[in-house]
């Protein structure tokens, strides 16, 4: 087992809540929503992007987000509800270029294909705009090595957890998740964090993400 | 009444030590919740285990009620009607009833709260005694296609409230006040959800004359046309063409409505069409309707208008395979072909139904992963949870909160 670093700096777990607040806003057609989604606040776009992350985190590791969802479900558009439910989130380090793409590809779809237009939602269907507001609150968890980290990460709740990974990155702009920025900046273990942010956390459940950086560093310690 | 850590086998000890750390947050705000009723019908029901929860977390909390006349409730019974899209007549006298009560009710109910929610059209005109507190409007209702008239007269208070609830995206409104979606729950400790034993179940079973040699396709609804329960005969009996099953339908009782009656009658008339429709006019009694729900096999729900549909996490909570209307709130609680199957028609739900009966490993799988869709999103823990930063959100407006 190699020697435990100790960390320059403590680590300590936050968790995040969120609670949904509407905009009142709605659409019924891809035009709308491909409008709607240029002006929304960011917050939305984050909602509609992560939303199933957290609610639907048992039936499948994939992301089918609301857009996918609604196009595919409600228009009946199966190829663009694939289009979009196939966004690679994790190449995005921004809420700004993913809404872009997004926008892009639902207009690249009424481009070629002229039938898409003529599509609408039935009443009690239309697409609703939601923000998602996030709560960030400290827990009592800190960690100064990689032995406390792991306990640590068994310990916290799935809120944390993504905190940490995906709201982190994206919606805060650190570019890279909490865990990877303080394994490299405090323990100096460049390698570790770069197996972890090397991830594509959208693929997995919460809980298997949980149970990778888990074995991802209990792998490291005891080489 | 269950205290806090009896929901710890459920829902975990990190979700309890997350309403810990957010109620720890409210601790010098008093936070009144006022309504129309203690008891009877859902707000009373919700905030009858909601507050003593709220008690035991820290915050305190307290609950007042308005009075009012026969009149005045009649009034707001029309206000309801109307707002979820029935058919009545509104007159000015109706709207001077309301105002007159409600005049009542602002000189005599004491407002304390550094925080005042207020529940439903009732008492929505104490809004008139706002001062430096903050004043949030829950509304149960399905408002997606309301009346206008009750609107607009209605929206003469909504505005000077601080925040608006609503239960599904599609209730929102376009309002100049910040609106949350908050959905209802399900207690899974109440005696409607908690499991049964074996033999409380056939008991029931037995009462009502229903054997379990056939699978049991079951709604629980008031009789009532918005539930559709002639429609529910109908695919059911499409189902029956094929595959040898019985019907329950049970609801509670319509003696105050006289179409409610009505439709009793026409839903019994039609079930003489096959003796294994079972038609149940049951008082309340939750324990009778969680057997009943337990011992099914498909749930169904066909709602032609709903508010929340919170019959429909009740039976996703027993890990029953559900075919329900697209409809109001059932949308958030089912993802179609994930945690049940939604519909749009009587041939819809009677295939779905077939589906379900022929194949019940998908049957099995729907029901297990509407169960657990349920334990993170539609328990009375997330419906605090959400609570408590309701009211922390009054005091924050932005989109991302450091607490």
């Amino acid at each position: 087992m190699a020697d435990l670093a100790k960390a320059k700096e403590q680590f300590r777990f936050y968790t995040r809540l969120h609670l949904s607040e509407l905009t009142g806003l709605r659409a019924s057609t891809l035009s709308q929503l491909a409008n709607l989604i240029k002006t929304v606040p960011d917050s939305c776009i984050y909602h509609h992007t992560h939303r199933f992350l957290q609610q639907h985190q048992y039936l499948s590791p994939e992301p089918p987000n609301d857009f996918a969802y609604w196009a595919t479900q409600v228009l009946g558009e199966d190829r663009l509800g694939e289009e979009l439910a196939s966004i690679d989130t994790v190449q995005y380090s921004t809420l700004k270029e993913l809404r872009e793409k997004i926008v892009s590809t639902i207009e690249k779809n009424l481009e070629e294909d002229k039938f898409a237009k003529l599509r609408f939602a039935h009443s009690g269907e239309e697409f609703h705009f939601v923000k998602s507001i996030s709560f960030v609150l400290p827990t009592n968890h800190i960690v100064g090595d990689l032995k406390e980290f792991i306990e640590a990460l068994k310990n916290v709740t799935l809120d944390s957890l993504y905190f940490h990974i995906f709201e982190a990155r994206l919606r805060l702009g650190r570019g890279t998740n909490d865990f990877s920025n303080w394994i490299e900046n405090s323990l100096d273990d460049k390698n570790l964090a770069q197996q972890i942010a090397k991830l594509d956390p959208y693929t997995f459940t919460l809980e298997d993400l949980r149970k990778t950086i888990i074995k991802i560093t209990e792998k490291r310690i005891f080489l | 009444m269950p205290k806090i850590e009896e929901y710890i086998p459920i829902v975990g000890q990190s979700v309890i030590d997350d309403l810990r750390l957010l109620s720890g947050r409210l601790k010098d705000k008093v936070v009144q919740h006022v309504n129309s009723t203690a008891v009877g019908g859902g707000v009373a029901e919700i905030l009858s285990r909601m507050v003593p929860l709220l008690k035991d977390l820290g915050v305190d909390t307290r609950w007042d009620l308005i009075k009012g006349g026969e009149d005045f409730f009649e009034v707001t019974k029309k206000f309801h009607n109307v707002l979820h899209g029935r058919q009545d007549e509104l007159t000015q006298r109706d709207f001077d009833v309301f105002m007159a009560t409600s005049q009542k009710n602002i000189d005599e109910v004491n407002i304390y709260g550094d925080i005042v929610f207020i529940h439903d059209p009732q008492p929505i005109a104490l809004i008139k005694k706002k001062s430096q507190n903050k004043w949030a409007w829950r509304c149960h209702i399905d408002v997606s296609n309301p009346n206008q008239k009750v609107w607009d007269f209605l929206m003469q208070f909504i505005p000077n409230y601080d925040a608006a609830v609503f239960s599904a995206p599609g209730f929102s409104q376009r309002l100049s006040i910040r609106q949350f979606l908050i959905a209802p729950s399900i207690d899974p400790l109440s005696d409607k959800n908690r499991e049964l034993p074996e033999e409380e179940i056939n008991a029931v079973l037995a009462k009502y004359g229903i054997k379990k040699d056939k699978p049991i396709i079951t709604q629980i609804s008031r009789f009532d046309r918005l539930k559709d329960p002639l429609g529910v005969i109908e695919a059911y009996l499409r189902v029956k063409e094929h595959v040898d099953c019985q019907l329950i339908l049970a609801g509670g009782g319509a003696s105050d409505d006289p179409e409610g009656v009505q439709v009793y009658e026409e839903v019994k008339e039609k079930a003489k069409l096959d003796k294994d429709i079972h038609i149940l006019l049951l008082p309340q009694n939750d324990l009778e309707v969680n057997a009943l729900q337990t011992a099914s096999t498909v749930i169904i729900q066909k709602s032609i208008r709903e508010g929340f549909g919170l019959t429909v996490a009740e039976a996703l909570w027993k890990a029953k395979p559900v075919v329900a209307s697209n409809v109001g709130g059932i949308p958030l609680q089912i993802t179609h072909k994930y945690s049940g199957l939604l519909c749009h028609s009587i041939e819809g739900a009677a295939f779905a139904i077939k589906q379900l009966l022929n194949s019940p490993d998908y049957a099995k799988k729907l029901g297990q992963n509407g169960r657990e869709h349920i334990r993170n999103n539609f328990l009375l823990t997330r419906h605090l949870r959400e609570y408590l930063l309701l009211f922390l959100s009054m005091y924050h407006p932005e989109d991302l909160v450091y607490l």
